[in-house]
């Protein structure tokens, strides 16, 4: 069993990689997916289905998917793809890479001083995470839905004039560009 | 009961909100009832305490009701809280009482007005205030009601704000009582710095305790706080504003500047009496004040022809007499007085109102004439008021409260005869005055006919006169000198709350003989007026042609000419001075002085240290300026470098720290 | 009826560890590239790496909590895509680009 999670936290590690390091967005997006997949074995594996569920259900297949829609209707072509070839220089992850290793390093160190710890033995399911919402966590649960209803007002807002007269200058655009 | 003492002001201060408010939706019914509600409802609950605390009296006479704290700073906090004892209870029966009936009598007399809500929101405002200055248990509370009626005064001498004249008598009523308040201010800090608390029974026993008598903060704080009383109640030297305060309608010189605000100095005086006795050559001072502005205001009162004048003036002569029992340590007689005065001047005020407004605002006592069958009950009402005011012997409340300031004069610890002979001689200057406007208003021959067809006042004017004029002769029936009854109801009532006067000069006899001195004194004077001014008024007529006798005449009309002292003495160096600095003299020094330093500096220091500090200093905070604006670099990556650096170097701390 | 279903054995730091790598390599992406749509999955990543160290925090307490704050950060990070995208789709109207660079208007 233990294999499992090592295994699916090295490939989620890997396709992560890959994420912030390809010029494609697409293929980044694809290979995100992947990862989210991954995250969701361990997840199951840890003994949290219905999280595993969730994961898989909502963040690779609406979330995710969302992305993909949205690179459909931008469009992007070979000219954009060059230009993302050319901002990938080398020199660009010293910086973030330092940073990166700083913070690793602290999280480590904060971790390493927990000491042992017993793990779980026992699966939460579903079940219980249902009691638990429509319990003590109910208000959360409000004010998560009227977040996203703020969020979809939002965005309905955001997008609404873009149909119609656009679209085919649009399109052009998007040709010529990228 | 009593625990609806704070009801009393709070019932106006909410009338006042809603019409200050609400004022320009409500119709004149609506304005008529919620501001004579209010006053209604405070005087009925007036009366409730009124017979509860009588006929059952708290422990020591004193009922105390804190309603919460106001300000809680190191040491010093008071509180917004009510104290009832005798004397509270009796002042604040008496304001409320009128105030009721002077609202009830404008809902009439103001009626044909556009500003109807202003009017009693202001008004409402003023019971408020004055009912917080009477029932505060702490002295900046009291202060608090003290500027409120100040306000309120300055918001209703000038309420016809279109004609200026009246927006110059209001502001010359507001500057002058604000000479008396910033007084008694610097008088409030002091007590506060010396004794530590404002709250007024404690403050009293630790004066008492700490200061012996004729000690100089005595008397210091004793003076502040006597100049903030004689402002508020237009005592010498600064009488000037009432007479002027006359511009403003009759229901407001009515209540305020006869029966109530200006009583609010005699009410200081009163409360912080314990302060007076420590500071006797105060005290004194209280008396003298009082006696010659009895005095001054009495002969200007003689030779007044605008008939709301002479009753200002009367006012401030009145004052005077309770300003001399004061003085001279007769406490309840000064208040006896406060409450009969009350009555009597709000009724003549009213009754010279509907006079006023009867003959089409017509002022002049010298037009008017024969109106004693036209208006018949303003007459009678008019007549019962002066003589109250004449103290017409036994039957008027004056009669009894008058002389009873006359024997104190006589026979207190700091009284003398000098004081008594001011209050007589101002007693039969009473009579006169006051005689002479009745014969010239009501009898005679009319000089202005009244328009045909002018309204008879209704019965919102008429019944607040009638329950007016039945005090003005009753109401003195509860304190009667020894050979007329010995009735002390109200002296042994109101000394719970201040001392009993004691007779020291004087033996038994005495104090007949000088009753019968008094009325003496009124009946004189009436008769007097009557000689004077009814049966032979060619001989004042013919005195007048005397060009000496003329200019006595313009002197005391007048006011014995303060307003031009005070021209002199204060207005004009301050013009001159302003005008003498037209080209900012002032600026002129600094600039020389600056430029004689900026030479001085250069021939010092010719390397110019100081400026390449400066200079410097300016250099670098451009510098740091362009290095802060380096970082404002409008990319979003950039800043999200700058979020993790931080939040990184938190992480750092909170691990290593 | 509640079966003790059996579940690997996996000590919490190593979980802790996993999420922690996947933040910074989230943490990384916004960093380096330029490009708006992959700072927004980098975003996505740092927030789905959060999760997961909720996740294992609540398995290691066999408590219901952790997987609830996944599902909290679920809803924000749906409700964040979907305005975060919409004004992508705004900025590439606008500026014809994707460059998170160019739009720096609100430079000094």
């Amino acid at each position: 069993m233990e294999i499992t999670f090592y295994l699916s936290a090295a490939i989620a590690i890997a396709t992560t990689l890959m994420v912030i390091t390809v010029s494609n967005a697409t293929h980044a997006l694809l290979y995100l997916i992947v990862s989210l997949l991954a995250v969701a074995i361990v997840f199951f594996v840890l003994g949290a289905p219905f999280a595993a569920a969730l994961e898989i259900i909502i963040y690779a297949g609406a979330i995710m998917v969302l992305f993909v829609f949205v690179m459909m209707m931008l469009n992007l072509g070979k000219a954009a793809a060059a230009r993302e070839q050319g901002w990938l220089n080398p020199g660009i992850w010293t910086g973030p890479g330092v940073l990166a290793a700083l913070l690793l390093a602290e999280l480590a160190y904060i971790f390493a001083q927990g000491g042992d710890t017993p793990w779980g033995t026992a699966a939460v399911t579903a079940k219980e995470v249902g009691i638990a919402l429509f319990g003590p966590y109910l208000l959360g649960v409000e004010l998560a839905s009227l977040l996203l209803l703020a969020g979809l007002v939002g965005a309905c807002h955001l997008g609404w004039n873009q149909v119609g007269i656009e679209t085919g200058h649009e399109e052009e655009r998007g040709h010529e560009n990228g | 009961m009593l625990s609806l003492l704070w009801l009393i002001p709070t019932l106006p201060l909410a009338g006042f909100l809603v019409l200050a408010l609400g004022g320009k939706y409500l119709g004149h019914r609506s304005i008529a009832v919620i501001g004579t509600s209010s006053t209604a409802l405070s005087a009925l609950i007036a009366i409730l305490i009124g017979m509860d605390f009588i006929a059952a009296p708290p422990p020591g006479f004193v009922f105390r009701q804190e309603a919460w704290s106001w300000i809680a700073v190191a040491g010093f906090s008071p509180g917004i809280g009510f104290y009832l004892d005798a004397l509270s209870l009796v002042m604040v029966l008496v304001v409320t009482l009128i105030s009721f009936l002077i609202h009830l009598y404008s809902t009439e007399f103001m009626s044909g007005d556009e500003d109807y809500a202003r009017f009693f929101a202001y008004m409402n405002l003023f019971v408020g205030s004055m009912c917080i200055l009477i029932l505060a248990d702490n002295l900046l509370f009291l202060y608090l009601g003290w500027e409120g009626v100040g306000l309120c005064s300055y918001l209703l001498i000038g309420f016809w704000y279109r004609d200026p004249a009246n927006g110059r008598a209001a502001r010359k009523a507001f500057i002058v009582t604000r000479i008396g308040d910033t007084a008694m201010a610097i008088g409030l800090f002091l007590l506060f710095t010396h004794l530590g608390t404002l709250d007024i029974q404690p403050l009293m026993q630790c004066a008492g305790q700490q200061w012996p008598e004729g000690e100089g903060l005595a008397i210091l704080t004793a003076a502040l706080l006597l100049a903030g009383a004689v402002g508020k109640s237009a005592q010498l030297p600064l009488q000037t504003w009432l007479p002027d305060a006359m511009a403003g309608p009759t229901p407001v010189s009515a209540l305020m500047h006869a029966a109530t605000m200006v009583t609010a100095g005699v009410y200081l005086i009163a409360r912080t009496h314990v302060l007076f006795t420590l500071a006797p050559v105060v005290q004194h001072a209280v008396a003298v004040i009082g006696a010659l502005t009895l005095l001054l205001a009495g002969f200007s009162a003689l030779v007044q022809t605008d008939i709301k004048r002479v009753l200002a003036y009367s006012t401030i002569s009145q004052i005077g007499y309770m300003f001399l029992a004061l003085g001279v340590g007769a406490w309840s007689a000064a208040i006896f007085h406060l409450v009969t005065h009350a009555f009597f001047k709000a009724l003549l005020f009213l009754s010279a109102g509907v006079v006023i407004m009867s003959l089409h605002e017509e002022h002049n006592i010298f037009r008017m004439g024969a109106l004693r069958k036209k208006l018949p009950i303003v007459f009678w009402t008019f007549l019962i008021g002066s003589a109250s005011l004449a103290a017409l012997p036994l039957v008027t409340a004056g009669f009894y409260s008058k002389d009873l300031i006359l024997w104190r004069a006589w026979s207190s610890a700091g009284g003398n005869p000098w004081l008594w002979a001011a209050g007589w001689g101002g007693a039969i200057l009473t009579g006169l005055y006051i005689f002479r406007v009745v014969f010239l208003v009501f009898f005679g021959e009319a000089r202005t006919a009244m328009p045909p067809g002018t309204a008879r006042p209704g019965l919102r004017i008429t019944l607040p006169l009638i329950v007016l004029a039945a005090f003005s002769l009753v109401g003195g029936w509860i304190e009667t000198p020894p050979f007329l009854g010995n009735l002390t109801l109200f002296s042994s009532f109101v000394q719970h709350a201040l001392p009993p006067a004691q007779a020291v000069h004087g033996e038994k006899n005495d104090e007949t003989i000088l009753e019968l001195l008094a009325i003496a004194a009124s009946l004189g004077g009436i008769a007097l007026a009557y000689l004077l001014f009814l049966r032979y008024p060619a001989f004042l007529q013919g005195m007048m042609l005397i060009p000496a006798f003329a200019r006595i005449r313009e002197f005391w009309q007048s006011g014995w000419g303060f307003d031009r002292f005070y021209e002199f003495l204060f207005v004009r160096p301050y013009l001159w001075l302003a005008h003498a600095d037209r080209r900012d003299v002032i600026d002129n020094i600094y600039k020389m002085a600056l430029s004689c330093m900026l030479r001085w500096l250069q021939k010092v220091d010719p390397h110019d240290v100081i400026n390449t500090i400066y200079n410097g200093l300016a250099g670098l905070c451009l510098f740091l300026h362009r290095a802060l604006s380096a970082t404002q670099s409008g990319q979003v990556r950039r800043y999200a470098a700058a979020i993790a650096t931080g939040s990184i170097g938190i992480l750092f701390i909170g691990i290593f720290a | 009826m509640r079966t003790a279903e059996a579940i690997a054995a996996i000590p919490m730091h190593h979980g802790l560890v996993l999420a922690a790598i996947l933040f910074a390599l989230g943490m990384i992406g916004i960093l380096a590239r330029r490009n708006l749509v992959f700072i927004l999955m980098s975003i996505e990543i740092m927030l789905n790496a959060a999760g997961l160290a909720f996740v294992v925090a609540g398995a290691r307490w066999e408590q219901a909590d952790g997987q609830v704050m996944l599902i909290f950060i679920l809803a924000v990070a749906a409700a964040e895509v979907s305005v975060g995208l919409a004004l992508l789709l705004l900025l590439y109207r606008r500026f014809q680009t994707l460059d998170a660079d160019a739009v720096s208007k609100m430079r000094g």
